[in-house]
């Protein structure tokens, strides 16, 4: 299938530290692609220099075909390249209803308005109602950002990120301080996603990451050490090798 | 199709969507401006120029409150508007107040162009200098402009004509004042109108988090520009009704005391909401016109305890904690 979303041969220094190397990655619609690695492997660096928050040092980002990797973030926004954070970045004192009401409004090229509340749009309110209730927030829709569970807090971000309508989203540990007992509302959500969207998803919830992806890339020290599918990572000897260290023959030694 | 769609959206009650749409704050000016002519009819000159300057302390409210740009230099947009509407009255002969009042905004909001394109080049502390840098410059342009500008000596001899040929502007200041009165509440209710439109709430997010913003497609810095241009537009009406009515502008309306005196009243009042905005201005006027008449040597020792007591005990502002105070009484349980 035609790729809708491609890296080829990322670099990035930070200093004399390389933390990405030559990273090259494609994704096609509807692909499931979960992106995982030990700490400090880069995941998080990678997704900022998808997103246009860092520049690379050289490479290139490709987005329906066309050369994404001199945009700002807000340009590769508009082209349908979308993220969420690892750690919430939320308006506190706004309302998850304004949240996801000012990401549909972005979306339809209506967020300059000057004049009348966004409450006015029928339209506008009919979807922000759909988006909340899908993702179980309708009824705090009116609370501060500040005043709900982090967990919640975790969903709006997912509800924002939807808000956009994008082709690509890119998803930096959606339930990374969620409660157990919380992640499978987070992984309905995920699941509720539109079919033909491109999803890549850091996590380290190994569970969340074998039930979701139907593709794994394992990158370690900013290397991509495997790409493949998930049935197949946890036998691969440098996965295992990059993950447990010299415990890894003691393991297979056993 | 959805379940939510058939739920009913709970309406806010009467009093709140009236306080929305600025029904009440429009009121609430009326009434303190015929307040203020009932009990200070021999000092309708001071109650306008606190309008005046309350138009100043909104438009920073507009770029520092509700954008979380710090400014020292928003003066220069005040001063811009008093010189624009003195200049065309002066020597293009444009004499009319609601004219001059045209002439006194589009001034300002040019000069909002020209300091928010100077001042968003940097953040945080850079901001600030380059605020202040601002000021000087403007404060100096005006300085030897003085063909235009009369220099330090000011600019006199504004007199604009009577309002629509029946209102004159006479000697107690009754239609200065009037006009005043009816130009913040139209003022007020265009801002109102604007912080609640879905770029107010862009705005608020610009303050909050500029890389969220990025993440939903919008651009924190042209939202900014656009948002100084309004900012200067309010304080160049202001400007424009600080010379018609005082029908003198001087060097002290571009000054960095003036900008640091009004950002003080906004902090007084409280940032990020247009009543603090107001009372903050009404309070410190007040405050120092009273003090300094009873107590001409000691009366600025006084203004600065009252600061720091408000910064201390009420970091929201006297708007902002009686707020937060009265939402707090609300929803505890009776």
């Amino acid at each position: 299938m035609k790729s809708l979303f491609e890296v080829r041969n990322l670099n990035k220094k930070f200093g004399g530290l390389v933390v990405t190397n030559d990273v090259s990655i494609s994704m096609a619609p509807g692909d499931r692609l979960a992106l995982i690695g030990p700490n400090g492997a880069g995941k998080t660096t990678f997704i900022n220099l998808v997103t246009g928050n860092l520049q690379p040092d050289s490479g290139d980002v490709t987005l329906g075909g066309e050369n994404v990797t001199r945009l700002g973030p807000a340009s590769r926004v508009h082209r349908g390249l979308v993220r969420s954070f690892q750690v919430t970045r939320l308006f506190q004192d706004m309302t998850p209803e304004e949240h996801v009401a000012l990401a549909v409004l972005q979306r339809e090229g209506h967020s300059g308005r000057m004049f009348g509340h966004y409450s006015g749009r029928a339209e506008v309110m009919d979807e922000v109602s759909a988006i909340l209730d899908r993702l179980g927030l309708f009824d705090l829709r009116h609370l501060k950002v500040r005043e709900i569970a982090y967990g919640q807090q975790r969903l709006l971000e997912i509800a924002m990120a939807m808000a956009l309508k994008p082709r690509v989203l890119l998803l930096d540990e959606p339930a990374a301080g969620v409660p157990q007992s919380e992640t499978a509302r987070i992984e309905a959500a995920l699941a509720s996603l539109p079919a033909d969207l491109a999803i890549l998803m850091i996590d380290h919830d190994m569970d969340l990451v074998f039930r979701f992806a139907k593709r794994v890339v394992v990158l370690a020290a900013g290397t991509v050490i495997f790409d493949g599918l998930p049935k197949d990572v946890t036998q691969n000897a440098r996965v295992r090798e990059a993950y447990l260290g010299s415990y890894a023959d003691a393991g297979s030694a056993a | 199709m959805v379940a939510s769609l058939d739920r009913t959206i709970a309406t806010p009650s009467f009093t709140r969507r009236m306080a929305d749409r600025g029904v009440i704050g429009v009121l609430a000016i009326l009434v303190a401006g015929l307040a203020g002519y009932l009990l200070m009819p021999n000092n309708l000159a001071l109650l306008t120029q606190m309008i005046a300057v309350a138009m100043l302390v909104l438009s920073i409210d507009l770029v520092t409150g509700y954008c979380g740009v710090a400014t020292l230099g928003h003066a220069a947009l005040f001063g811009a508007g008093a010189y624009g509407a003195g200049i065309a009255a002066v020597h293009f002969g444009i004499t009319d107040p609601v004219a001059m009042t045209a002439v006194g905004l589009l001034a300002g909001a040019a000069a909002g162009l020209v300091s928010g394109f100077v001042i968003l080049r940097a953040h945080g502390l850079a901001q600030l200098v380059l605020s202040i840098a601002v000021i000087h410059l403007f404060h100096e342009a005006a300085n030897k402009a003085s063909g235009w500008t009369g220099g330090s000596d000011g600019l006199s001899a504004i007199t604009p004509d009577a309002f629509f040929g029946a209102f004159e502007f006479d000697l107690w200041g009754v239609t200065a004042y009037a006009y005043g009165v009816i130009l913040l509440a139209v003022v007020f209710l265009a801002l109102q109108i604007l912080v609640r439109s879905p770029f107010g709430m862009l705005a608020r997010g610009v303050r909050q988090d500029q890389i969220r913003i990025a993440a939903m497609g919008a651009s924190s810095h042209s939202v900014l520009l656009r948002m100084y241009v309004i900012s200067g537009a309010v304080a160049g009406v202001g400007g424009a009704l600080s010379a018609i009515s005082t029908q003198v502008v001087g060097l002290d309306s571009l000054s960095f005391t003036l900008s640091a005196e009004a950002l003080v009243m906004l902090v007084l009042g409280g940032t990020g909401s247009l009543y603090g905005a107001m009372i903050g201005t009404v309070v410190f006027m007040l405050f120092e016109d009273t003090l300094s008449a009873a107590n001409p040597f000691h009366w600025l020792t006084i203004v600065g305890a009252l600061l720091i007591a408000v910064v201390l005990f009420a970091p929201k502002g006297l708007y902002g904690s009686a707020a937060a105070f009265a939402g707090r009484v609300r929803r505890r349980p009776a």
